[in-house]
């Protein structure tokens, strides 16, 4: 844990601010190429205005996928890392018990979630848990769909080609989901967008 | 296979739209602003994004040729996987299908010793190995198909192809071309298809002769061939030189 002086600390360390927003950027980039690339076969009844897709057309599509890959893969290894070796997994995302959940969530439903800087709550920790599980299925199915004969085996583990491209899809909509919610969130609670680009301190308990 | 002209315009209709987008796209970047909201970023402009996203395609290339096996085949299934109907693809609607020019031969040019051209009769006379194993579009739908031709190392050593040659190039009498590099021309499952599901190829399958690859996306598999080429000058292709990346390995 970075320690100011005085044992102030910052609501998130530079390291997760760097990584929040080159994964951000990333995770969008990824999302809306990933449009495009639906638009050209897609298995579900709609389609994506072409105004917000990224690259317009599919070969446009997959050479933004494919930009943008490298970099979440670097930040989400960095991440991961990070996450597991500072303790920033154990502290803050490792989610906890099921009646601290029932009792956070409803104290969300009625608008009466408290929320200070630094420490996380059982709702922040299930969303950010759940969205970090999706972007590693995300990254492992779309391995699997990039190289499902090279990588045979990962298609296989998803259940081959046409289903690993299923969860591909199912996932995004997970993360697209987690996204607006976490924007939601942040409206409500707009000093959280400024300590993840500054270092606010976390706010102890008073 | 119906000729149908009324179906042209619709058919048209997506194409048509996407050059007319094109073609905004260039004004829009005159104006020298908003390069992404523009669309800027389509491989079509030659501004700094789209050259830094072809050199991202050709860096994707280096990656996936270092990650080919040339021993690592692609599944196979029994024949009661096999997807009916099968999915005609092309870069044309299937009424615009050509048929099999009358004296058709196959040309083979470049880098090899043997340079006379081939009569299907002659391509019969050589063994034949079949497959079936799933075809993958680049746009992500995928099915499950039969075929069965002569296995293309067998074919480029027949006509004493340089095998360190860097590139195979097709050329197609429908004017599609595509290109592939040796390692992928070398592996086993790579065959130059003669019949489909069991039967010689019809023309909207590719008669009489096309390239069957289940390491590549479905657009390499080339159909109609009319020659061959080892090169080592980068042949590019059709999709290739409009923004499909080269390799596309599966």
């Amino acid at each position: 844990m970075q320690r100011l002086p005085e044992g102030r600390r910052p609501a998130h360390p530079l390291p997760v601010r760097i990584m929040h927003w080159v994964g951000a950027a990333a995770i969008i980039t990824m999302m809306l190429s990933g449009w495009a690339i639906y638009n050209a076969s897609p298995s579900l009844p709609f389609t994506f205005p072409r105004s917000v897709t990224l690259g317009g057309w599919l070969a446009a599509g997959i050479a933004w996928h494919i930009s943008a890959m490298w970099v979440l893969f670097a930040d989400g290894l960095c991440y991961v890392g990070y996450g597991f070796f500072s303790g920033h997994f154990r502290r803050d995302i490792r989610p906890v018990g099921v009646r601290a959940l029932a009792r956070d969530l409803g104290a969300a439903f009625t608008f009466r979630l408290s929320h200070r800087l630094g420490h996380y709550n059982a709702v922040q920790r299930l969303l950010y848990a759940g969205v970090i599980l999706a972007l590693c299925i995300q990254v492992a199915t779309g391995l699997a769909i990039w190289k499902p004969v090279q990588l045979g085996w990962l298609a296989g583990l998803f259940g081959g080609y046409p289903v690993a491209r299923g969860i591909h899809l199912a996932m995004m909509l997970g993360i697209a989901g987690f996204l607006v919610l976490h924007l939601a969130l942040v409206a409500f609670f707009p000093r959280t967008l400024v300590s993840m680009v500054a270092p606010l301190d976390a706010e102890e308990r008073r | 296979m119906t000729r149908d002209p009324a179906a042209k315009p619709a058919d048209l209709a997506p194409e048509l739209a996407r050059l007319g987008r094109r073609g905004l796209l260039r004004r829009g970047l005159t104006l020298g602003s908003l390069a992404l909201l523009t669309g800027c970023g389509d491989l079509s402009t030659h501004s700094g994004i789209d050259a830094a996203l072809w050199a991202m395609l050709r860096f994707d290339d280096r990656v996936q040729a270092a990650l080919f096996s040339r021993t690592r085949l692609a599944e196979t299934y029994p024949a009661s996987r096999v997807t009916k109907p099968f999915r005609f693809n092309a870069y044309y609607p299937v009424w615009e299908v050509r048929p099999v020019p009358d004296n058709w031969r196959l040309a083979v040019a470049g880098r090899v010793t043997e340079k006379a051209s081939w009569s299907l009769a002659r391509l019969r006379a050589l063994p034949q190995q079949g497959q079936i194993t799933r075809h993958i579009c680049i746009e992500g739908w995928s099915q499950i198909g039969q075929w069965s031709g002569v296995p293309l190392h067998l074919f480029l050593r027949r006509i004493g192809a340089d095998l360190r040659a860097r590139y195979v190039a097709f050329r197609c009498f429908d004017g599609y071309s595509t290109s592939i590099d040796m390692a992928s021309a070398l592996h086993p499952q790579t065959i130059l298809a003669l019949d489909f599901d069991w039967h010689p190829l019809t023309p909207e399958w590719g008669a009489p002769v096309r390239l069957r690859i289940p390491v590549k996306l479905g657009f390499k598999s080339a159909k109609n061939l009319q020659s061959i080429e080892v090169t080592n000058r980068y042949p590019g292709g059709y999709w290739e030189k409009q923004g499909y990346d080269w390799f596309s390995g599966v």
